[in-house]
């Protein structure tokens, strides 16, 4: 209930206020005799454009920021160039090494041992977790065993597969594919799970067959998952790739990492790390595109 | 046999999902044709259905007899819990019957028996509007060109002509149920189910659509069966109402509404036989109504 004082104030007319403290125009407007304050934004067209500009400075700022931190802390001996390097010195190792095109050589091999694990992993672990999903018996059967093994970390089986893969390319493709196909399988299946139930009735109701199914219904409606499946995935070959060219390798950006490491030159090491996270941007935005033409129906 | 089959399918719907086909299940009631009266479309004989929840048995529908009119609309009106989807989806085939017969005209030229109208919104995202509304063609396996031609003539019908191409996603939610009528228009079956297609719709698309479904009805003439809680709208677009007794569904009642056609809700309000129709659907379902309620209290 409003007391008396207020309800006085506002029986006078309704009139475009000042602004108030929090900055939002006061309107009144009468409705009888209750009178009701609406705090409206003031218009901020411009404001909205303000605000959005300035969050992708600072998107691109903060980076920035800490780069200029490391160069100074650095220049000025507060942290061990030696051991931390810094931005300048990164990068006259780094534009070197890209112009000569050693940078891009290594990255070729280490990008044919991603693309060619990632589709060892992700084509089966698709059509696997789709099977799994869609036929009870075989996931009861198989579900058991993904559960135990999938935990277990691709890194400690690191020295079986080399023994059972040898050293050439089969052991960094299988490496980077097992960590791959868990979890696509684990996306995929679970993408068949979450269909809606009304899906299947419609399907039903409609007359559609087993087949049919599976093609119309199955399969598209699990795709959002098998893609964020997918994603992760190309995340986790990332991680896996620099494991794989730790051991018995002679090229690579991961190798160059380990190898930059035992000459301890750091400038190197940082230049293949910066590689792999461009590597990686650029991967997961192929990924993007590819969903946006595969999944035209996704609300963004 | 099949009971068992379909239990097994509302357990783990996606694991196995068989499709018991339509015409199958419908071969051996029909190989006693003679019991099908003439002008009948649908006949109902003591139709049980019986769901099992974990040790207890609960009837949905004890010994429903009924018969169907060709090319009625019969709404079928009762209290929550009364077993009226259950109904509809048994004639559907989505549900298999604990006993009884259902005997349905025998469509000709290979047209479906039934399709359905769902409640909540049923249409597939992953489908332009043009692919849902041609699901159920495309499942009876209807070559193109015929496909394109049904299609078009419905998205006039429902004002969707602009939205072929667009996905659902990019709808209003009544524009979704458009599509989600005419999808079940476009497969052209002997009997149209309707499960309260309008019931999630606000009042202003509910009455625009009732217009609309009565125009499309009014040109076809299909066997309609049309679950609604709302009396007005059962007696706006009914040949006759079926009142479903409380759990479990029997038939309480079927009421002839002659007012003739085209009716407008509007001009209806204010016409006696409207007004005494209403009274009398509104007893009988009070009735069931209150009963319903005091079985939920006896349970507690």
């Amino acid at each position: 209930m409003k007391n008396a004082a207020t309800k006085a104030q506002d029986m006078r007319p309704p009139r475009e206020g000042p602004e108030t403290e929090t900055g939002y125009q006061r309107i009144s407007i009468r409705r009888g005799t209750e009178a009701i304050v609406i705090e409206a934004p003031p218009a901020q067209d411009g404001a909205v454009r303000g605000i959005r500009f300035l969050s992708r400075t600072v998107a691109f700022l903060s980076p920035s920021m800490l780069l200029v931190l490391w160069e100074v802390l650095s220049r000025w001996g507060l942290i061990d160039s030696r051991l931390f390097s810094s931005p300048s010195l990164i990068l006259k190792t780094f534009l070197p090494l890209l112009r000569s095109g050693e940078l891009l050589s290594h990255v070729a091999i280490s990008l044919q041992r991603i693309v060619l694990g990632f589709m060892a992993g992700a084509v089966p672990g698709i059509i696997l977790g789709l099977s799994m999903g869609l036929f009870e018996p075989l996931r009861a059967w198989l579900m058991p065993l993904v559960s135990s093994t999938f935990p277990i970390p691709k890194l400690a089986i690191m020295p079986l597969i080399l023994i059972v893969f040898g050293l050439g390319e089969a052991s960094k493709v299988f490496t980077i594919g097992i960590g791959v196909f868990y979890l696509v399988l684990i996306n995929s299946m679970t993408g068949v799970l979450t269909i809606e139930p009304i899906y299947l009735d419609v399907a039903k109701a409609f007359g559609a067959s087993k087949k049919d199914f599976y093609l119309t219904v199955a399969i598209p409606g699990s795709l959002p998952m098998i893609f964020a499946g997918l994603k992760l995935g190309m995340g986790t070959a990332l991680l896996l790739i620099v494991a794989a060219e730790m051991s018995a390798a002679q090229a690579g950006v991961g190798w160059m990492v380990w190898r930059a490491y035992d000459m301890f030159d750091i400038e190197r090491m940082f230049s293949a790390l910066l590689t792999l996270a461009v590597l990686g941007y650029l991967l997961a935005t192929l990924l993007e595109i590819i969903e946006r033409k595969v999944i035209p129906w996704k609300e963004k | 046999m099949e009971g068992k089959v379909d239990a097994a399918i509302r357990r783990r719907p996606y694991g196995a999902f068989t499709d018991v086909s339509q015409d199958e299940r419908y071969a051996k009631d029909l190989s006693r044709p003679a019991e099908l009266p003439p002008g009948v479309c649908v006949k109902i004989a003591g139709l049980t259905k019986e769901f099992k929840m974990g040790d207890r048995t609960i009837t949905a529908i004890a010994g429903l007899d009924l018969e169907v009119r060709d090319g009625e609309f019969l709404c079928i009106v009762g209290p929550s819990g009364c077993g009226k989807t259950t109904l509809i989806r048994t004639i559907a085939g989505l549900e298999t019957q604990t006993s009884g017969t259902i005997w349905v005209k025998q469509p000709s030229n290979g047209r479906p028996l039934t399709a359905m109208v769902f409640q909540t919104d049923s249409i597939f995202p992953w489908m332009t509007v043009e692919d849902n509304v041609a699901y159920g063609l495309k499942m009876q396996g209807v070559p193109r060109e015929r496909r394109d031609a049904v299609v078009r003539s419905l998205l006039k019908v429902t004002g969707l002509e602009r939205f072929g191409e667009s996905y659902p996603h990019q709808l209003s939610g009544g524009m979704r149920q458009r599509v989600n009528v005419a999808r079940a228009f476009a497969a052209d079956p002997e009997i149209l189910l309707m499960d309260e297609p309008f019931g999630l719709l606000d009042e202003q698309n509910r009455m625009i659509l009732q217009r609309e479904l009565m125009e499309i009805w009014r040109e076809r003439r299909k066997t309609t069966l049309f679950i609604t809680h709302s009396v007005d709208e059962a007696i706006l677009l009914g040949d006759r109402i079926l009142v479903m007794t409380a759990h479990p569904g029997r038939v309480k009642e079927i009421i002839e509404i002659d007012i003739p056609r085209p009716r407008d809700l509007i001009s209806l309000r204010g016409d006696p036989r409207f007004i005494s129709l209403y009274k009398r659907v509104w007893e009988l379902l009070s009735e069931e109504v209150l009963r319903s309620r005091a079985q939920e209290a006896a349970r507690r």
